[in-house]
């Protein structure tokens, strides 16, 4: 099955994060990439920039309100995404365990019939 | 006819886990396999009273749930397409219980679903009680059941025993989901009745299919011997008109001791093996030793106080430190016990036990005050009826009493 790891932290800390303490981080990235890429269960995904960044837009009948900032204001905001392939759901967990992030949703993929 | 009855109960208790169990690696749908399952128990006590008890019940319920889930499978095979399907790994028969257990509690489901689940789907305990049990309304219970079966098939839960490395903490999961069910079997209801005791013996039942299955390991026995002994005592809990009877003031002529002597032999059992900890081994033995007293006057305070302390140490709880007060005061005096509880008010904030003890010993040092006010911090607490009656008679014992007196 194929799962998605939803990365959420404070975005505060990391605006604040010294250059050593952010290459630390960027290299637990890359560790855990290699241990996806050596279990052939790395399917890709990416780091988002901050969350002041995001626009988020509201359909209502013909209208689409755009408004500024992300979906949710919360303290730990969305970071990043992997794609991983586990087995089952234990693997999955297996997996976020070893994901270098504060908190990690798992959420598995629906897969189209003929994926 | 009740002969047939009667083995119809016990056929029940024996082989609705298996059978559920059993279906739902084979159907990979826990919805089906239970709806199978109760099926063929209904054919069972149509048939069973007209043509006799066939020689292998087993056999001859899971032919009938079989068939039935096959009916099932093929007049719902459109709409089944489009839903998710437990993970099933290749394994033993024998494992099928197994695999039920750990599935039905599995971290990834709050510990509600996970005790709803094995209520529900390894006890067969009907929705109804399972929201009785539980104090939710039946229709909040069937949503939460849904849900939980939803989410094991959605998020790829495999139906499966776990590794030997996890064993250990999902082992762990295991053993509280169990005791929870059963310690639920005597919790307070709404109708102010005190005891389920057909909840409590499947629970009991249970715990021993799991310490057959796990020999390896000691909690499972150990688990099975608690329940044994806090069940031997039902009949003398609850008086005729349904308020609660303390330990000290049971009629111990009403406690089990088959029950008891079957769970003390488990536990020298344990002890032989060189098991010397554990939570449930602690509390067990616990158990045992007020099982074992003739009168409550013979109850060895000193041994309970000091297998306490060794629970605390393991489990850090203040609830344990307040059945440690307890056993304290017994050996050491009341003012011992009531030094125990310094500051655990705070970590225990809604507890009316901790309040029903502080009131108690400070009654028995003759502190009238401290004991009405104690009394009726218990009671802001309490739930349940048979408590409240207690507390509550207490209490105005107390009131109607002078200080000093």
């Amino acid at each position: 099955m194929k799962y998605a790891l939803l990365l959420y932290g404070r975005e505060e800390a990391w605006a604040q994060a010294s250059e050593a303490e952010r290459a630390a981080a960027y290299a637990a990235h890359e560790e855990f990439g290699r241990l996806l890429a050596a279990r052939d269960a790395e399917r890709g995904g990416e780091e988002l920039a901050a969350s002041a960044t995001a626009t988020t837009l509201r359909r209502s009948g013909e209208d689409v309100v755009l408004s500024d900032g992300p979906y949710a204001e919360t303290v730990e905001q969305l970071g990043g995404i992997y794609f991983v392939e586990a087995a089952d759901l234990d693997e999955a967990l297996e997996l976020a365990r070893a994901c270098p992030s504060e908190v990690v949703e798992v959420r598995p993929v629906v897969e189209m019939a003929g994926d | 006819m009740t002969d047939v009855g009667d083995r119809l109960d016990q056929a029940w208790r024996r082989y609705w886990p298996r059978l559920v169990a059993g279906l739902a690696a084979r159907f990979r749908d826990l919805g089906l396999a239970e709806d199978a399952a109760a099926d063929a128990f209904a054919a069972a006590s149509r048939v069973w009273p007209v043509r006799g008890v066939p020689d292998e019940p087993m056999a001859w319920l899971t032919t009938a749930a079989t068939r039935r889930a096959v009916d099932r499978v093929r007049r719902e095979r459109v709409r089944a397409r489009s839903l998710p399907l437990l993970l099933v790994d290749e394994g033993d028969d024998d494992d099928d219980l197994l695999r039920l257990v750990f599935t039905c509690c599995h971290p990834a489901l709050s510990v509600t679903s996970q005790v709803a689940l094995t209520l529900r789907y390894v006890l067969g305990v009907p929705t109804a009680e399972v929201a009785a049990l539980l104090t939710v309304a039946e229709s909040a219970m069937a949503a939460r059941l849904t849900r939980a079966r939803a989410k094991l098939s959605g998020a790829g839960v495999a139906y499966r025993v776990p590794s030997p490395e996890e064993l250990p903490q999902r082992l762990s999961a295991v053993l509280s989901v169990v005791y929870l069910a059963f310690t639920r079997g005597y919790a307070p209801r709404r109708g102010g009745e005190v005891a389920s005791v057909e909840v409590a013996a499947d629970a009991i039942a249970l715990g021993r299919m799991l310490g057959d299955l796990m020999p390896g390991e000691p909690e499972v026995r150990a688990l099975s011997a608690l329940m044994m002994l806090q069940h031997s005592r039902r009949d003398a809990r609850v008086d005729a008109d349904g308020g609660l009877v303390l330990l000290p003031d049971q009629d111990r002529g009403l406690w089990r001791m088959g029950e008891v002597a079957e769970a003390v032999r488990s536990l020298r059992g344990l002890v032989r093996a060189g098991v010397t900890g554990g939570r449930y081994f602690l509390e067990a033995c616990i158990a045992a030793e007020h099982c074992v007293a003739g009168r409550p006057q013979d109850t060895d305070w000193r041994r309970i106080a000091g297998l306490y302390a060794r629970l605390e140490v393991l489990t850090g709880s203040p609830v344990v430190r307040v059945n440690r007060a307890v056993a304290v005061a017994e050996v050491e005096g009341p003012q011992a016990g009531l030094d125990l509880l310094e500051g655990v008010d705070g970590l225990l904030p809604r507890f009316h036990l901790l309040w029903a003890v502080r009131a108690d010993l400070a009654g028995r040092l003759g502190r009238r005050d401290e004991a009405v006010a104690a009394y009726r911090r218990a009671l802001e607490s309490v739930t349940g009826a048979a408590q409240r009656r207690f507390l509550e008679d207490r209490l105005a014992r107390w009131e109607s009493q002078p200080e000093g007196s």
